[in-house]
């Protein structure tokens, strides 16, 4: 069934009876071309674009919970393409780009929302940072813009100006930043998926990854054994169990990232804000709940709920940029399972099992990441070859050290980001 | 998260600052080669469930290697990273 305005409107008129399900649930059968483990957004946007732009038929996503059911719903729907680095700044901007046709290409409102990023910054030397990221930007073809003190008064009147700690100097602009609804890029792809004719498989657990002499030949399940000639682990947040069945061990941490919503309130920040002198940053949803996140927990842990230093920073963090929203009623918070990995970049590579792919580490970028990372792992699995923006995206880069990508330029190591 | 100081006793853990996994008390010679150098610097057994890490405990400057459960948060044991014999962390 195509979505549409008119669709509707005379569904409207006759009582909502029309609707079909989005998808199928199908059973497993015994053998697929491709078996993807993970039926979050990664996995589901490889198995759409390993259908559409390869034309491949045989496909299977299995997915332990229900889809969606992991980390693509839980972070705070930031989609933007402000990277610094090589590597990293190519592989957003293409995400960014198909993003922004997400909607007319899956024929499913994702409620993406081109509202504008500003990243603040907050002294002489940040401000010089941020110059130097935005042209960047600029040089891969995105967009930014320098904000002074009073451009950003101009759009943001509502933040403290006043006060003597952390004066706001400015601000970087990205206007083609912005927010988008989680669950309905998730259920976008598996509705498009399943129409091209993936067999979409919830409450199937992956148990076991068989290889025989090398070469990967399937998987084991909770629903029973299916064969497979190419495999791909795209399960960010169980990454590492994922791997471990594979016998391999992956350079990946797994950590919590906390992010909070408030109650519904009538429209008041317009756009996604950044704080640059702590971890906080904040959107308002369509529904009026305020968004906001913070940093890391800072230790290894799979809890998806965080401890109370942490919220208190984000709620002084939030107060010390915005004091207008302390009345606001926080109504509940969660955690994200991050793969953490050590230069805070993510790997979209083979293995070195023939067959087995991997998809891990997507550190803070994962929402963002969706269309294009399912477009550059189905274009690996299907041609063999790396696409050109994900190629430094290697697996053994930090064995080799080559083409190590640490954005915040603290170190290649897991306890630094 | 309340993690017990093997000197302190049950301590906040705003006192402790995390450093990663115990693997970083096995460091390789430094002829050991690469495969050792990127599993000691790199790889992770990364588990869900029980799971052994160090902690420095700021208000008596000592390294704690803490055994506890990432789904739970719930601490297991602690000592001493001095207390291993050969530890260089």
């Amino acid at each position: 069934m195509t979505y549409s305005g008119f669709r509707v409107f005379t569904q409207g008129l006759t009582g909502n009876k029309g609707w079909t399900k989005a998808w199928r649930q199908p059973d497993p059968k015994t053998e697929y071309d491709i078996v993807i483990i993970g039926g979050g957004g990664h996995g589901l946007s490889t198995a759409y674009y390993l259908a559409k732009n390869h034309g491949l038929k045989n496909i299977a996503v299995l997915e332990k919970g229900y889809l969606g059911g992991g980390n693509v719903g839980r972070n705070t729907t930031i989609v933007r393409a402000n990277y610094f680095l090589q590597g990293n700044s190519e592989f957003y901007s293409h995400s960014l780009k198909l993003w922004e046709g997400l909607e007319s290409e899956l024929n499913y409102n994702v409620m993406h929302s081109q509202r504008g990023l500003i990243n603040l910054f907050h002294s002489d030397g940040q401000r010089d940072a941020f110059a130097r990221r935005g042209n960047a930007m600029l040089a891969q073809g995105d967009d930014a813009e320098l904000l002074d003190r009073e451009g950003v008064r101009k759009i943001l009147p509502y933040l403290d100006y006043d006060q003597a700690r952390f004066p706001i100097y400015g601000g970087l602009y990205h206007r083609r930043g912005g927010s988008a609804r989680h669950d309905a890029v998730a259920w976008g792809f598996a509705r498009g998926a399943d129409r091209r004719g993936v067999d979409l498989i919830q409450n199937c657990e992956v148990t076991g990854i068989d290889v025989a002499n090398g070469k990967v030949t399937g998987v084991q399940t909770t629903r029973g054994p299916i064969r497979a000639k190419k495999v791909a682990m795209v399960a960010a947040g169980r990454s590492s169990q994922v791997a471990a069945m594979a016998g391999m061990r992956l350079p990946i941490e797994s950590h919590i990232l906390q992010a909070f919503v408030t109650e519904g309130l009538k429209p008041v920040i317009d756009h996604v804000i950044s704080f640059g002198m702590g971890h906080f940053y904040i959107s308002q949803s369509d529904k009026g709940g305020l968004v906001f996140g913070g940093d890391l927990d800072f230790y290894a842990s799979y809890a998806a709920r965080g401890n109370l230093p942490m919220v208190e920073h984000v709620m002084e963090a939030g107060m010390t940029l915005m004091p207008m929203i302390g009345r606001a009623k926080v109504l509940r918070s969660w955690g994200g399972i991050m793969d953490m990995s050590p230069d805070g970049s993510p790997i979209i590579d083979k293995t070195h099992i023939d067959g087995l792919f991997v998809n891990c580490g997507w550190n803070y970028g994962g929402f963002k990441a969706v269309p294009a990372s399912g477009w550059c792992l189905a274009h690996l699995m299907a041609t063999g070859e790396p696409h050109p923006v994900a190629a430094k995206f290697r697996l053994d880069r930090f064995r080799t050290g080559r083409n190590i990508m640490d954005e915040e330029g603290t170190g290649s190591q897991h306890n630094l980001h | 998260m309340r993690i017990p100081c093997p000197c302190c006793g049950d301590r906040d853990r705003r006192e402790y600052t995390y450093y990663g996994a115990a693997d970083f008390l096995d460091r390789p010679a430094e002829d050991a080669g690469l495969e050792a150098w990127d599993n000691y610097l790199h790889l992770r057994d990364n588990p869900a469930g029980v799971t052994r890490d160090l902690w420095y405990h700021d208000p008596c400057q000592s390294w704690v290697e803490v055994e506890r459960n990432t789904v739970t948060h719930e601490v297991l044991s602690t000592r001493f990273v001095s207390a291993k014999a050969g530890a260089s962390a």
